[in-house]
């Protein structure tokens, strides 16, 4: 349609960095308002219990008390709600326990708020919270998602039977991979944890609500990854507010990785307190309470058995996975386990027969939901584990039997996309491509060679594989709607040309680090020829832009980027009309191309600009047109984008001692089109360093009682700078054939691809020097591997 | 209960009443309001809160306001000298080296630290300086690189 001015593709250096690089960011916690007060927690310290009474006597005497709010005082209220319907097999509906803002009755997991304090000032609100004397009866409770669904588990709700939120499968029917496993020549068996970590964006949650008696509107600013879904969850769910009285803006926000897309009882109950006081309420988490309350990621328990005939080929996979949902249901707590990991679990491999089974379970923690993958990483780390495992088995070459099993490559134009036996359908893939590339970039013959020599010195060397699929931009409304999702997942993206020529756009996606006000901003400079200092991108505040739907499971670019796009071409077509009428031609005379309007086959030409300032000056003007040039588009994608890639570690083995060194990682991802090959390298470094992060280093680690003993950065092994190497990074593009930038999604990539290729390294590493192990529990610390080689 | 306090910030002299307990970094960012200087925790682990104090960086949550009386300190808004930013500053954005920007200022202290006492510090050297320094963002690969381009250009004695 237009040509471009080479801005797409290029690593233009960022435009939202100026402020950040001088302290110019206005984060949530920065914002204090005129008659600001303050909010602090009494949160339970056991896991289970209930709750005899809360005595507030002291603390309502206490300095700069404002207004102390307990369970009682919320009972009335709604709870969060969640996001996604998930059945059970016999089509029963999930169990949905109320997650109510303060609970009253009971505790269900360590950091359940029973009370807020709000007060004149930070200090005071802590003070007052700890003057509240709060009797429990502590209970039994449950940590562990097997354990939780066994019968004679404590409950966690009472009128939840073994703690079963939902029982869920997909695929072939169990009875023909039950007899595809049998009739296996060889099967590879894999029970493991895929242990649960917590995202920790630097940025503690934070929000600050004030009410305006004046008009009986709210304002809202939270942390949040998408502020318009949590106007919606909490007018219409929690607190029946009407939605168009209520904005809600998310500045900058310091990191989400998936922790801040939910709705949060935090956001609602402020909202709800600042009309009780009168006054603007802010709160802050503190690290300990992020460790507490943020959304933790992953946690399934799993069986897995992969089949293959005496070829290698792979002849079916059977999966039986408990999943941790914690002690209530997060936003798409139900979700992250059946449609984001179920459906991934063909991967690159065109197995014939596949079932993958999934209970849900609560269990008396901090709940559980999508953290940078979610689902997706937990399909990979299975699949790829068993890849490298049978391999092993079966004295191959881990590269060989995957090539072996790849899906042939098609680009889904002329070829078909691929119909897995787990309901998707992926849209272009090149898989051998990546894996070729990966081998390439290792030198891995001489690899190998170095392998067999390393011993000799006391370490043991080994290679790891992952080649992966994920399921991005998220989502076709109608595709999601009919597995359960209570929203739709298109996305708006607004472009108003103001008089001058300069551009506005107002998109839905939200960026906390992805640098969308540059990639934005390039394509739309790009498309309209116009310099990229004439495009502002707005986002992030529900005043601003009209709607939206936020940004996760990499679909900013996918779906936001599309819906941008969809409002350019509706710019350049009125244009046209416009320059028409002042060229005195047809408007199919008109070709637009670096940002001039011009008459085919002639030198008459009107520049973008003048078009732009007739639009609004419109002395001269088409009559049958409005003056005006603003549009605003919805795009719902026709398919979810299927980036992949291949991930290769290699580490050094400490035979005394069983501490890991990473010395390379490998990465070659295919993630479609790239319009900034900076960010998107950028974004492949920090999902890497994640994947890396839980494969050695992180976990959440609960006693028997419920505590979390590692919730602080002295206890969580955060990474830290001198845990990496420099990252291998390689590419290969197969553009997406459904959207109109081809492009799929960069954002979880790396964490997804690199925690199965580092464990596998570890074990590579293990069997080269005669150690039969077949898993270690992650995090790969020095004492779990030196246990495993003893 | 309150105490008086005199520090100079990025040049400017200050003279507030505190409370005791105040720390350093809330006295910063809610006193004077310079709120690039940053709270990511609460065991002094994290290092978003990292300044100058006398010429070294130190985790501003880690002290209380009132120690700092008679202090020189420098923020992150003070790193840029009439308006010409720092090399760091300038090459965290030429190598992509953050994200979110939430740990950023205390990366580039912590950095400015370093290299005004090792011009010229290896990888190994620069990875470790910033160990106390979480980024959940970058991976720190493009922050290594930033650090190692800055490094460059001061000695080159562009932009000093």
């Amino acid at each position: 349609m237009s040509t471009t001015n080479g801005l797409i593709g290029r690593s233009v250096k960022r435009v939202e960095d100026k402020r950040f690089i001088s302290g110019k960011g206005r984060y949530t916690d920065d914002i204090i308002l005129p008659n600001q007060t303050y909010a602090s927690f009494v949160r339970s310290p056991y896991a289970h219990a209930k709750i005899l009474s809360v005595d507030l006597a002291e603390a309502k005497g206490m300095p700069g008390v404002v207004a102390i709010f307990t369970g009682a005082d919320v009972a009335d209220v709604n709870g969060v709600p969640c996001g996604w319907q998930v059945n059970f097999k016999n089509g029963d509906l999930m169990k949905e326990p109320k997650h109510p803002l303060l609970v009253a009755d009971k505790a269900r997991h360590v950091g359940d708020a029973v009370a807020i304090v709000i007060a004149e000032s930070k200090a005071q609100a802590d003070d007052a919270a700890r003057a509240i004397d709060v009797e429990y009866e502590e209970l039994p409770c449950v940590i562990d998602a097997f354990k939780g669904a066994q019968p004679g588990a404590s409950l966690v709700h009472d009128d939840v039977p073994n703690n079963m939120c939902f029982d869920w499968a997909l695929g072939n029917p169990i009875a023909e991979v039950d007899e595809a496993i049998a009739s296996s020549a060889h099967v590879t068996t894999l029970e493991f944890v895929n242990q649960r970590v917590i995202p920790n964006a630097i940025e503690p949650r934070a929000c600050n609500s004030s009410f305006d008696a004046g008009n009986d509107s709210y304002v809202l600013y939270t942390s949040s990854q998408n502020p318009h879904l949590i106007r919606l969850l909490m007018c219409a769910f929690v607190l029946g507010l009407p939605e168009h009285k209520v904005r809600v803006v998310s500045p900058d926000v310091g990191g989400g990785f998936g922790s801040k897309i939910f709705h949060y009882t935090e956001e609602a109950l402020l909202t709800w307190a600042t009309k009780k006081i009168g006054r603007p309420v802010k709160w802050t988490a503190t690290r300990s309470e992020s460790f507490l309350t943020d959304a933790h990621g992953r946690d399934h328990v799993t069986k897995a058995e992969m089949g293959f005939d005496k070829d290698g080929k792979m002849t079916a996979l059977r999966i039986k996975t408990f999943a941790n949902l914690g002690a209530y249901l997060s936003t798409f707590g139900s979700c992250v386990p059946t449609y984001l990991h179920g459906t991934l679990v063909q991967g690159l491999y065109t197995t014939p027969k596949i079932n993958v089974d999934v209970t849900g379970v609560f269990t008396h923690t901090t709940p559980v939901d999508a953290y940078r993958g979610a689902g997706r990483p937990e399909a990979t780390y299975l699949l790829e584990r068993l890849v490298d495992l049978a391999a092993h088995e079966m004295n191959v070459d881990p590269a060989e039997l995957r090539f072996k099993n790849f899906i042939p490559p098609f680009d889904g134009i002329g070829q078909p996309g691929y119909q897995t036996q787990v309901a998707l359908q992926y849209d272009s893939g090149n898989y051998e491509g990546v894996l070729k590339k990966g081998l390439e970039m290792l030198g891995y013959d001489a690899l190998r060679k170095e392998q067999k020599d390393a011993s000799k010195n006391g370490k043991l060397l080994g290679i790891g594989f992952s080649t992966y699929i994920e399921a991005c931009g998220i989502a076709p409304s109608a595709v999601v709607g009919s597995l359960g999702a209570r929203a739709g997942l298109y996305e708006v993206g607004q472009v108003r040309v103001q008089p001058t020529g300069k551009v506005s756009v107002y998109t839905g996606s939200h960026s906390h680090g992805q640098g969308h006000e540059t990639t934005f901003a390039q394509i739309v400079a790009d498309k309209l020829g116009i310099p990229m200092e004439d495009v502002e991108i707005v986002h992030g505040d529900s005043e601003s832009v009209a709607f939206g739907m936020g940004t996760y499971g990499s679909r900013s670019l996918a779906v936001g980027g599309s819906a941008i796009m969809k409002s350019v071409y509706k710019i350049i077509e009125k244009g046209k009309l416009i320059a028409a009428h002042k060229l005195e031609v047809s408007a199919d005379d008109i070709e637009f191309e670096s940002g001039k309007f011009t008459v085919k086959g002639t030198d008459k030409s009107v520049g973008f600009v003048d078009v732009a300032l007739t639009a609004y000056v419109p002395h001269v003007f088409p009559p049958d047109l409005e003056p005006g040039l603003d549009f605003s588009s919805f795009y719902d994608p026709t398919n979810f984008t299927y980036p992949f890639g291949c991930h290769i570690a290699v580490v050094e083995v400490d035979k005394e001692t069983g501490k890991v060194v990473l010395k390379r990682f490998v990465a070659v991802d295919d993630v479609g089109n790239i319009i900034n090959p900076m960010i998107v390298d950028g974004q492949i470094h920090g999902g890497v360093a994640q994947g890396i992060g839980q494969a050695l280093f992180e976990g959440a680690e609960y006693d028997e009682n419920g505590q979390l003993t590692n919730g602080s950065y002295m206890d969580y092994c955060m990474p830290r700078a001198d845990d990496f190497p420099m990252f291998e990074l390689g590419g290969q593009v197969t553009p997406c054939p459904h959207n109109p930038l081809g492009v799929k999604g960069a954002g979880e990539a790396g964490t997804i691809g690199s925690t199965p290729a580092v464990v596998n390294a570890v074990l590579d590493a293990l069997w080269s020097g005669g150690h039969e192990v077949k898993d270690i529990r992650m995090p790969l610390t020095a004492e779990r591997v030196w246990r495993a080689m003893q | 209960m309150a105490t008086q306090i005199r520090v100079k910030v990025n040049g400017i002299d200050y003279n507030n009443q505190v409370e005791p307990r105040l720390l350093l970094v809330h006295y910063l960012r809610d006193v004077l309001r310079l709120t690039g200087t940053h709270v990511g925790c609460d065991t002094s682990s994290c290092g978003a809160c990292t300044i100058h104090i006398n010429g070294k960086a130190t985790k501003s949550c880690t002290i209380l306001a009132v120690q700092a009386n008679g202090c020189e300190i420098k923020t992150i808004e003070g790193m840029a000298d009439n308006g010409k930013l720092h090399p760091l500053q300038e090459a965290f954005k030429e190598c992509h080296g953050l994200q979110c920007g939430f740990c950023t200022p205390g990366m580039i202290m912590t950095a400015a630290d370093l290299l005004e006492h090792n011009p010229e510090p290896n990888e190994e050297e620069i990875r470790y300086a910033l160990e106390g320094n979480f980024c959940r963002c970058t991976g720190y690969q493009n922050i290594v690189k930033s650090v190692q381009f800055a490094a460059n250009k001061m000695k080159e004695g562009v932009n000093v």
